[in-house]
């Protein structure tokens, strides 16, 4: 019951889960609370303006880009992808971590992750729409993006599945799917929680329609435990096999620097890294804005943590690789892009990409740059930055210079090209504000769980 | 309606008002610049007085959606004259005969246009009565089946919606009858001396038109005719009349030539005859075995050409000492005497001058040297010295009449002009083509001097600079709207038959207004043309039909050509050649500017042109502008680089223009192409570039040294289509990107003595072990193959393959923002590489199309199937099912796809559709498009055979790049018939894949380059 606990404890990852103390109720009102008691805050409201804001930058950007067409963007030949592309993978690769904790971390029976699990899950459903904007607004006829599906039609056309395009159209629109079933399924006892703690009767309607009669009856819960188990079962190939495809759009080019097996091993990683780095950098200041210390102890942070330095240190053989094979290869297109990524017009970025990705999260090798909140969340940040500097060079650099000289060219980003990435970034800041305030952030049922186990172990102390 | 000369006007008063403004100005105030000058008080009365209409400034910065919405508006009235309406008289087709037009058949009919008045012979498409596509007459002597640039540009003239389209007087739209009336004044003002009657023509060798004018001087003795044109030839005519006393034509024979020297002459892609030139050159360039023999050519120029790229040894030369190499090398050919110590050239040494005469002697009759057009007349009376004393002469070059009717200096003919308009000698002044108030030399002050001239007439297909200024403006007719006749470069007459009635109801020819002022005015062009010839044959009624129908059905009168004419050179002419010797290059680094023909635009008559302006001109790939041109060296000394936006002064004249580096160029001189700087070319010319003109003088045309540079401090951005070097601020460059090339094998490129040792040497062992690494199972290609072959040996890189594609393919001009943002649209593209240092590189062109991969990474990766193979092995885009992804660009290892990033094609513009090709798709915005060996055309053709049950002969279908190349550097076939040209081209020994080695099995291969140095020359 020390509330200066969490200080105290320098072995973070001997942490408790759940800080001590909590009782069934406790945690159920503290959770429910937040919707249901706590109101809209002027805080609240400060941050969903602001993202309200840059939703709506991105409208004006989409407008304008469905007016005029992608020329508005910097793309051109011989870089025809550019931001939209470099979003698309780093906003996939975000979700990432959403999958990973609640689907093989539920697997391997990581007790820890069930605190986060809710808004990790979210912030993987976000994510994945802020990607699923990209492939779609990148089109040059974006009107007939159902090209790409496979349905029946007088032309009997079909995709042409030999497309890595028309794979990450299963791959994407499976995990969005899947991902958004395993969210909302997991979040029914807790709707039925809301529906009944609910005080006023449009949100008891609300809650009561999205709980769907669940009664926790023991059939319920026994139904609920069997399809959490199934969807994570489902989910669990996802988060290897959605970026492996992503990957494939560079891989099965010929273009030097995306032609490259290492791909699928790295872009996973790179995913997990990435998307590890976004939920610190979203729990640290959702713990401590609704004081969830107890509940998000440092225990998750110093996991959560590790996970990034070991997904960073195989993102970092991968480079490393990258740049051997070149060599090792004898390929002269190979070791040219190498070069060039290195010591071309668009050196700077590979160099604050491998500052951003390989050097300053080393720091995390240190016990105490773990527990040090405030440093735990700058080197999240700059993983996130680094990961989108990575896709950026895998798309743009290596497409600027590739095989005919004549062709080469340099890519600007112009300012759509920003307002459409920030715009995005409003979107999931947008649906993240909304999700926090009106469905609880983290899963009640589970952290009741934990809390016996908690008490028992405080016990034992 | 028309006023009356001999009451006084009362505008002379104002007119007299801005001459005191203009004397007061005193002498350093230029006129030239108008609209320095329109900024007087006086001069915009005046202006808003004569011209009520017209004081609306021009757009400054006029991007594509300007162009568009303005094209659109301007185009209503287009869209009122129906486009497919057919001449009334009777033409006669090419190729078929006109019983009745099929639809979706197209005709062909030939013609010919003139450029400078030398004509060359065209085969026009006309689809249902629309010409749509130029096309080289076979049987043309000036063709020869090649174009060039401006030919395939000029239907987009024809259609252009800025042309001028109603006969204007005094700014207001008037009509062609009260034009006559007002010509009929002239008539019976001017009789019966006719001295204050003056016409103006650009260089002229109808022999109609000739006809008709000199009919008037007979009626009107003491007119004048005077003829001026930028690019008239001035400089030969002086140079034969050096040489020979009389102003003859020099014809050269390139294919009986085995050594040839060019003095600052491009050839192959400028002045007369170049399109045949290039053909007679590249002929003898085909390196089917490897004892195949060569020529070689010898290049001394200041500014890089094309010709000078394929030159086997090139020195840059400032081109005021290309006369000091020209006196050097015939001095020892033993022609000039030499005079002592002959001025030290930079950068050229005695032994390089004395191998090259010593190859020349070694030649004797199948030797040549050419003087350049723009070179003084020294350079050209030497350069027919030094083959007169080779033998070459009845052999390689021969002499001929003069083309022009009035073999006259054009500016000292134009000054004798501006000294009568000056003095007031002029009352009538009759301007038939031409723009003289925009490139007369600056020091003539045409305008000014213009305005003096009491009743001025400009005939012109726009309303432009010389047009504003004029009382009576009379839109001209395009050559594919009249009738007519033009001499070739030899001399041989084409016939010009119109392909369609005028556009424009306004639009009337030189024919018919020089007939106003003749005996039987109101004769329609067809009539003056036809009764003309009538009178010159000796067949008559139904033998002179037939005569007709003749010439009008092979585009040319058979035995017009030229005789060639004995000359004796006068013994006198190497005398003045080295009168004077300053010592030039020893110490002082005076800057000199040289001033040449826009590759692109000509003298700004094509200025209009989108296709024209977005051609990447050769060698610095620049679209859209023109630079002041200097060497990297230079750069440095004057510490200026590319992009800096620079006043140009000469003698107290100025104009301002962007700096670009050029590789290759002469040291201490700037080249700026005249033609840019339009104030009035319509939405598209108008403001593009800088205008040369304003420092142009007559006592140096071409080339003047005392320039003075100074920075601005601004920045100036040029569209280039391709970065060959990257150079930095210092001027140092890197040529990264050439090298490259080189490393990858792209351009391969052997001596004459390495092809022999190893004629395999473009022959790439990974491509061979690559070949049958892929998951796919391979196509049978159990028909037709189709397959190119490009000669890069033959390619001159004159880029009107680019030009013929976007004519033929509906190829949409995006303006120069977009070339900058790397959106040209271009599907071939001629790619420019150099090797060796900044000073004086060797040059490669590489003609880039589709390569029609048989394992097209583009395929593969289309989610959709938009692009897909074909069973005879063409990658075929279906526009329809693109959804924009750009995969296929990316994947693309030549980079040969285009894609519409906004909606570049022009759907608003009326007039626009009439040049567009029925058979190919116009795209839309979103989807991807690319080079496809004109699929239209191979389905054209194979319809046709199967109708006539027979397979497809090999030349039949000809793609549009193929049948441009003067070069005859494309060849197109099927490659499963091992006797097709295309097939045995592949199978010579220089044959080779771009990137062979990965696997892509491209369908267009290369013949690799092979140069041949003088062995006795090492550098």
């Amino acid at each position: 019951m020390d509330p200066e606990g969490s200080q105290n404890i320098n072995e973070a990852s001997q942490a408790p889960v759940l800080e001590p103390g909590h009782t069934l109720s406790s945690v159920t009102e503290k959770i429910s609370s937040i919707v249901l008691g706590r109101g809209t805050t002027k805080g609240w409201m400060f941050g969903f303006a602001i993202s309200f804001a840059l939703l709506m930058l991105f409208n004006v950007a989409v407008t304008y880009l469905l007016v005029k067409g992608v020329g508005i963007w910097g793309i051109r030949i011989p870089i025809a992808w550019g931001f939209a592309i470099v979003n698309f993978v780093w906003w996939i690769g975000i979700g990432h971590a959403g999958t990973l904790i609640s689907a093989i971390l539920l697997l391997l029976h990581q007790k820890w992750r069930t605190s986060i699990n809710r808004f990790a899950e979210a912030m993987t459903i976000f994510a994945v729409a802020c990607a699923g904007m990209f492939p779609l607004l990148h089109m040059g006829r974006p009107w007939l993006f159902y090209y790409l599906m496979p349905y029946p039609n007088a032309m009997w056309m079909w995709p042409q599945f030999r497309s890595p395009l028309v794979w990450d159209v299963f791959a994407v629109s499976t995990y969005a799917t899947v991902s958004l079933l395993f969210w909302f399924v997991g979040m029914v006892p807790d709707l039925a929680t809301l529906r009944d703690r609910a005080k006023n009767r449009p949100a008891r309607i609300i809650y009561g329609v999205l709980a769907m009669g669940w009664r926790g009856s023991a059939v319920h819960w026994s139904r609920y435990e069997t399809a959490s188990i199934l969807l994570a079962g489902l989910a669990t190939p996802l988060v290897v096999s959605v970026h492996t495809v992503v990957s494939f759009d560079f891989s099965v080019a010929i273009v030097p620097g995306w032609h490259s097996t290492i791909f699928p091993p790295y872009f996973v990683a790179g995913a997990i890294y990435s998307g590890f780095a976004m939920v610190i950098t979203l729990a640290i200041p959702i713990r401590k804005f609704y004081h969830l210390e107890d509940l998000v102890t440092m225990r998750h942070l110093d996991n959560m943590a590790k996970v990034m330095l070991a997904t960073g240190v195989i993102v970092a053989y991968g480079y490393m690789m990258e740049t051997f094979i070149a060599f090792y290869s004898g390929n002269q297109y190979d070791r040219f892009m190498i070069m060039n990524r290195m010591t071309g017009p668009y050196a700077w970025v590979y160099w604050l990409l491998i500052t951003c990705n390989i050097v300053i999260p080393q720091v995390l090798w240190s016990r105490r740059v773990r527990n040090s909140i405030p440093i735990l969340f700058v080197v999240a940040l700059v993983v996130n930055v680094g990961m989108w500097l990575e896709r950026f060079v895998i798309v743009v650099v290596s497409l600027h210079r590739d095989y005919i000289p004549s062709a080469w060219g340099t890519y600007m980003p112009t300012r759509w090209d920003w307002a459409t990435y920030v715009g995005t970034i409003g979107l999931f800041l947008t649906l993240f504000y909304l999700f926090i305030r009106f469905l609880p952030m983290i899963s009640i049922v589970e952290m009741r769980s934990l809390v016996e186990e908690t008490n028992e172990e405080g016990q034992a102390k | 309606m028309s006023s009356n000369p001999n009451t006084p006007d009362p505008k002379i008063v104002d007119l007299a008002a801005v001459r005191a403004k203009l004397a007061q100005a005193g002498q350093n105030h230029f006129w030239q610049s108008l609209e320095e000058l329109s900024e007087t008080k006086e001069y915009r009365e005046f202006l808003e007085h004569e011209f009520p209409h017209d004081t609306a400034k021009n757009p400054e910065g006029i991007d594509r959606r300007d162009v568009l919405k303005l094209a659109a508006a301007s185009a209503a009235l287009a869209g009122l004259s129906a486009c497919t309406k057919l001449p009334t008289e009777k033409i006669v087709p090419y190729v078929r005969p006109p019983e009745e037009i099929i639809p979706g058949r197209p005709l062909f009919y030939a013609t010919s246009m003139q450029l400078a008045g030398v004509a060359t012979g065209l085969l026009v498409e006309s689809n249902m009565g629309r010409p749509t596509k130029i096309e080289g007459n076979p049987e043309h002597p000036g063709s020869l089946g090649g174009t060039d640039v401006f030919t395939q540009a000029s239907v987009l003239t024809l259609y252009d919606p800025d042309r001028s389209q109603t006969v204007i007087h005094e700014g207001r739209i008037s009509d062609w009858s009260t034009f006559g009336v007002a010509m009929a004044d002239v008539r019976g003002q001017q009789s019966p001396k006719g001295s204050g009657l003056r016409i103006l023509t650009e260089t002229v060798t109808s022999p109609s038109l000739t006809a008709q004018i000199r009919a008037i001087f007979t009626q009107f003795p003491e007119a004048k005719w005077h003829q001026y044109e930028q690019f008239g030839r001035d400089n030969v005519r002086a140079g034969a009349k050096l040489a020979f006393g009389k102003p003859v034509n020099p014809v050269y024979k390139f294919d009986e030539a085995d050594v040839i020297v060019s003095l600052d002459a491009d050839f192959l892609t400028a002045g007369a005859g170049h399109v045949r030139y290039a053909r007679d050159f590249s002929s003898r360039r085909s390196m089917e075995s490897p004892s195949s023999n060569p020529n070689r050519l010898y290049v001394v120029e200041c500014m890089p050409t094309s010709t000078g790229a394929m030159a086997d040894h090139r020195k840059p030369v400032r081109a005021s000492e290309v006369p000091d190499f020209a006196a050097r090398l015939a001095s020892e050919l033993g022609v000039a005497p030499s005079n002592g110590a002959s001025p030290a050239l930079q950068g050229i040494s005695s032994e390089w001058t004395r191998a090259i005469a010593k190859d020349l002697q070694q030649h004797r009759g199948s030797s040549l040297v050419v003087a350049g057009e723009e070179q003084p007349a020294r350079v050209h009376a030497l350069a027919h010295a030094m083959n007169a004393a080779l033998g070459n002469v009845g052999k390689t070059v021969y002499y001929t009449d003069p083309l022009d009717a009035n073999p006259v200096d054009g500016i000292e003919s134009l000054g004798d002009l501006v000294n009568d308009m000056k003095a007031g000698k002029v009352d009538v002044l009759l301007i038939l083509g031409g723009n003289p108030v925009y490139d007369a030399p600056a020091d003539f002050d045409f305008g000014p001097a213009l305005l003096n001239v009491k009743l001025r007439i400009h005939s012109g297909l726009y309303y432009d600079e010389t047009g504003e200024l004029c009382q009576w403006h009379v839109p001209a007719t395009h050559y594919l709207e009249s009738w007519g006749d033009a001499r070739a470069y030899d001399g041989t007459i084409g016939i010009i038959q119109p392909l369609i009635a005028p556009l424009y109801e306004g639009c009337h020819s030189a024919y018919e207004i020089t007939a106003l002022l003749g005996s039987d005015p109101g004769k329609s062009n067809h009539e003056i043309v036809r009764d003309y010839w009538a009178g010159q044959r000796p067949e008559k009624e139904k033998a002179f039909e037939d005569f007709w129908e003749r010439s009008l059905h092979d585009g040319i009168i058979p035995g017009t050509a030229l005789p060639a004419i004995s000359v004796s050179a006068r013994s006198d002419f190497a005398k003045p050649v080295r009168a004077q010797a300053p010592a030039t290059a020893t110490s002082s680094p005076d800057l000199e500017i040289s001033f040449r023909a826009d590759p692109a635009i000509f003298d700004g008559r094509f200025a209009n042109n989108g296709w024209l302006q977005e051609l990447p001109k050769p060698n610095t790939r620049l679209t859209w502008d023109n630079a002041a041109m200097i060497s990297a060296a230079t750069a440095q000394r004057l510490s200026v680089t590319t992009g800096d936006y620079v006043k140009l002064q000469l003698n107290g004249r100025e104009t301002k223009a962007g700096i670009m580096i050029v590789p290759g160029h002469a040291e201490n001189s700037v080249t700026l192409h005249l033609g840019y700087g339009r104030r009035r070319a319509g939405k598209v010319g108008t403001g593009p570039g800088f205008n040369a003109n304003f420092i142009r003088t007559s006592p140096s045309p071409w080339a003047a040294t005392g320039l003075r540079l100074e920075k601005t401090g601004k920045q100036y951005y040029f569209a280039v289509t391709q970065h060959q070097y990257i150079i930095d601020h210092q001027g140092h460059g890197s040529e990264e990107a050439s090298d490259a090339a080189f490393h990858r094998d792209l351009v391969q490129v052997a001596t004459l003595e390495e092809f022999r040792a190893n004629p395999n040497f473009a022959r790439d062992p990974n491509e061979e072990a690559s070949r049958g690494l892929t998951l796919y199972p391979g196509f049978k290609y159990e028909g037709y193959a189709w397959g190119m072959s490009i000669d890069l040996n033959k390619c001159v890189g004159c880029n009107a393959c680019v030009v013929a594609c976007q004519s033929e393919n509906n190829i949409a001009v995006v303006g120069k923002e977009q070339v900058m943002a790397g959106r040209a649209m271009h599907w071939i593209r001629v790619d420019t590489y150099f090797r060796g240092g900044l000073e004086n590189p060797e040059m490669y062109y590489e003609p880039m199309p589709c390569m029609q991969c048989e394992n097209a990474p583009c395929e593969v990766v289309c989610p959709v199937g938009a692009t897909t193979h074909s069973p005879e092995g063409l990658n075929e885009m279906t526009y329809n099912r693109c959804v924009g992804t750009r995969y296929c660009s990316n994947n693309c290892p030549y980079k040969v796809r285009r894609f519409n990033f906004f909606l570049f094609s022009d759907w608003q513009t009326p007039s626009l559709y009439g040049v567009r090709n029925p058979n190919v798709t116009v795209r839309s915005r979103g989807v991807m498009e690319k080079c496809t060996y004109c699929v239209q055309r191979i389905n054209a053709a194979k319809i046709r055979s199967e109708e006539e049950n027979r397979a497809v002969q090999d030349g039949e279908i000809v793609t549009a790049c193929q049948g441009a190349c003067p070069a005859d550097a494309i060849v197109f076939g099927n490659i499963n018939d091992p006797n097709s040209r295309v097939a045995k081209l592949k199978a010579q020994s220089r044959n080779y894949s771009l990137l062979g080695e990965l696997n892509t099995k491209p369908r267009t291969t290369y013949l690799a380059r092979v140069r041949n140095p003088n062995p006795e020359i090492h550098e």
